[in-house]
């Protein structure tokens, strides 16, 4: 098929806007996971704090992400940053906020409470509790988050190609304006592909994170 | 006319290292209104056996008969209607309320909303469970033992004239066994229903049967009274399943009334007496811990009525002589 | 003695987001933004209207679907195929909505249809799953005890099955639904109308006040329809399987 053809021939550009998305996407979990994992921790800790965070959080996942970058664009115009990159950062960050900072409170609250007891009772501090008993217990629920915000974010930059910032996105755009069938069904290739690697590669993750002990269930 | 009967029932399963015969040829009778407990280790077939009767599990070979009528020829789903069942885990329906749960095999049947409701409460108060407590609770809302309880209400709403149970009393704790099944008693006494009960603990067989069926391997290794069974296992299986104190098992078995020389006149007052209703477990008690050779036995009103001699005790223990 | 009753719903999470918005409002009153908006005050009425059609549309048809193929993959029969079908379905859930859509334009061509067949697909697929999976987590025992009292196969999927799974089911179908408003203004890039056209082009021209003409009353539409399936779940689902209420 022509669509072939164009793949073939193109490949070191998808390749460019494919980094291009992975670079979007990586800095912004990456920096989600920073703010994340501690703002979930901190919240386990009272449930009213967790209600409210929770809320909101899924409320800014309802905002549409070509709106939150079109709020974001006039304010970062401000510092001349307006278009491409950052606002496309910026708006995964958030979007990989909610999925991390609820796993990891759910994952932090599910750690028996038994085993919170036995830890401080064999005489752990909070931080010697949390790093040595509760966290490695949540890890493979947190890692299920982090690839939950993975697979929003990759969607989410596909759509900032529309703001400038590159990514695969940039096929799928030009494929509708200019109605290129061989770019559109490149990009949706590429970008299906894309998130099911990410996906799976995480999930392995996640399953080799498990602690042995706790590896009978089936994950989803 | 409810009596079952079971004629080489047999189960076999084919797995990859072979047939597996989890229930091998068995054959038994339990007659209307009786109690036949199902006992034996685990994986011996009793379960299998129980869930063949309401073919939850279809038999390789073999009859069931239910009332006279080979179930065979039954529509399984009909059948299972006209069968109470009763689980370990209780099942009740969570998105249930109690009336709700007693009421789902009437409402199969027909029954109008009021005439189940009424039965609902009639049942929870053969169970003493105050219906305007509890008739309107979800399942969540109630303790281990109500719910218990409640599943047997349910088992029993349409007024089956078989009752099956599954190790019903195994998730209750022994306190709160002990109660149910004395209240279980007193309710089949009342009901009159034929019953198969699976347990596989030999005490509660003991309790509550009235004829008891030992099971190894999926065959049936010894099916009697409960006496006779302590008095004589047929084997050395059944010899170690019932305990080397099965003699003292016995005990709670026969009264004092069955082993008394009858007698009467005036009472010796520094005799040690026993109420003819009691069982031996007090008449043993007693001996124990008097140096007598023989007990009074007095009737309800304190009027002697005969005499138990150690001798008596003891040849009635040695044998199974009814 | 279980049953212990659940304090009362926290009103927290509505307070803050109620001062937030009143905080958000006075800036954008304050800055003008806000006339701006109302200057395309007839667009929004039009085309919220489209939106919501393509809302209702896809919506509906992904509901009724995904709950039919969730319980049939459910079945036990289907046993077998089920773990395949729920991989494949996980696959295609993880491609961007914007690949979704795409893939529809080369197929379908542009406007509403494609629109609606994506939306569609895209929402399909987190009920389906939620379907088949709060089914399957019904225990085991209550399907056994259902069984031996001698319910039908179709009397115990609709009196015990589905009334267990339903919080879980009504969970997906509220997250999908949420989604599929949220992800609706995509739709306009290939023709399906809705309020993405004042979005886009807003961005397009970079004129703020139109793109927040239609991204507020998206967001408003998204947080409306996950309130109001929140309440169905609330209200529908039976007290004794509804961990909201009390039970």
């Amino acid at each position: 098929m022509e669509t072939l053809a164009f793949i073939v021939n193109n490949l070191p550009i998808i390749g460019e806007r494919a980094l291009e998305h992975l670079s979007i996407v990586g800095v912004a979990v990456g920096v989600a996971i920073i703010t994340g994992v501690p703002t979930g921790i901190a919240i386990s800790q009272s449930q009213r704090t967790a209600d409210t965070v929770l809320y909101l959080g899924s409320i800014v996942m309802t905002i549409p992400s070509i709106a939150l970058f079109g709020i974001l664009i006039p304010i970062l115009s401000k510092i001349g940053q307006g278009i491409g990159y950052l606002p496309a950062v910026i708006a995964a960050m958030l979007y990989a906020q909610l999925p991390i900072i609820r796993n990891t409170y759910t994952a932090i609250r599910n750690v028996d409470p038994a085993l919170r007891s036995a830890a401080i009772g064999m005489g752990m501090s909070t931080a010697q509790r949390l790093a040595r008993v509760e966290l490695p217990i949540a890890l493979p629920v947190i890692i299920a988050g982090v690839r939950v915000a993975v697979v929003i974010n990759i969607g989410v930059t596909a759509i900032a190609a529309y703001i400038g910032a590159g990514g695969l996105g940039t096929f799928i755009s030009r494929g509708i304006s200019q109605t290129d069938v061989r770019q559109l069904v490149t990009g949706a290739l590429a970008l299906g592909l894309l998130a099911i690697a990410a996906d799976y590669a995480l999930l392995g993750l996640q399953r080799h994170l498990t602690p042995k002990g706790l590896r009978a269930r089936r994950d989803a | 006319m409810a009596a079952i009967r079971l004629e080489a029932l047999t189960k076999t399963y084919a797995t990859p290292r072979g047939d597996v015969r989890a229930v091998e040829r068995v054959s038994l009778s339990v007659g209307d209104g009786q109690i036949c407990v199902l006992l034996g280790p685990s994986g011996c077939g009793k379960t299998t056996t129980l869930r063949m009767i309401n073919r939850l599990v279809t038999p390789s070979s073999g009859k069931v008969f239910i009332g006279g009528h080979d179930t065979d020829a039954a529509d399984p789903v009909e059948l299972r209607r006209t069968i109470g069942y009763v689980i370990q885990q209780i099942g009740l329906f969570p998105n249930m309320t109690v009336a709700g749960n007693i009421g789902v095999v009437p409402r199969l049947l027909g029954w109008s909303t009021e005439r189940t409701r009424a039965r609902a409460e009639e049942l929870l108060a053969m169970l003493a469970m105050e219906p305007k407590d509890f008739i309107d609770r979800y399942p969540g809302e109630l303790s281990g033992g109500q719910a218990q309880r409640v599943g047997v209400a349910r088992a029993l709403a349409a007024d089956p004239p078989v009752l099956l149970m599954d190790e019903p009393f195994g998730a209750l704790d022994p306190v709160n066994r002990e109660t149910i099944q004395d209240e279980f008693l007193r309710m089949q006494h009342a009901l009159k229903k034929t019953v198969i009960f699976v347990s596989h603990d030999i005490d509660e067989a003991v309790k509550l049967a009235d004829s008891i069926a030992i099971f190894r391997s999926g065959r049936l290794e010894q099916y009697a009274e409960p006496d006779h069974l302590l008095a004589q296992p047929a084997n050395e299986f059944v010899a170690s399943f019932v305990g080397s104190d099965r003699t003292l098992k016995r005990l709670r078995l026969i009264r004092a009334a069955d082993v008394m020389a009858r007698a009467s006149g005036n009472l010796d007052a520094t005799a040690p007496t026993v109420r003819a209703s009691e069982d031996l477990r007090r008449v043993a008690t007693l001996f124990l811990e008097h140096g007598a050779d023989s007990l009074a036995c007095v009737d309800e009103r304190g009027e002697l009525v005969g005499y138990v001699t150690r001798a008596a005790l003891a040849e009635r223990l040695g044998s199974a002589r009814r | 003695m279980k049953g212990v009753a659940l304090p009362r719903r926290s009103l927290m999470p509505y307070a803050t987001l109620g001062l937030i918005a009143l905080a958000l409002l006075w800036a954008l009153v304050s800055s003008g933004m806000w006339s701006d908006i109302l200057r395309y005050k007839k667009d929004i009425v039009y085309l919220t209207r489209q939106h919501l059609v393509l809302v209702a549309v896809s919506g509906s048809l992904a509901i009724a679907c995904g709950l039919g193929i969730g319980i049939w993959l459910s079945r036990p029969w289907m046993a077998r195929y089920a773990q395949a079908a729920i991989q494949a379905v996980n696959m295609v859930t993880a491609i961007p909505t914007l690949g979704k859509l795409a893939l529809m334009m080369s197929l379908l061509g542009i406007g509403p249809l494609p629109a609606i067949v994506g939306l569609w697909i895209a929402t399909l697929l987190p009920i389906i799953r939620n379907t088949y999976e709060g089914i399957r987590a019904v225990p085991a025992h209550l399907v056994d005890a259902a069984r031996g009292m001698g319910l039908a196969r179709g009397q115990i999927l609709r009196r015990v099955e589905l009334p267990n799974a339903l919080f879980v089911i009504f969970a997906g179908v509220r997250t999908a639904m949420a989604v599929n408003v949220g992800t609706a203004p995509i739709a306009f890039l290939i023709g399906g109308g809705g309020l993405g056209e004042l979005i886009f082009t807003g961005i397009d021209l970079q004129e703020t006040g139109m793109m927040l003409a239609g991204a507020i009353p998206t967001a408003l539409l998204a947080v409306i329809v996950d309130f109001l399936f929140g309440q169905a779940q609330y209200w529908l689902v039976p007290r004794g399987v509804n961990p909201l209420r009390n039970a």
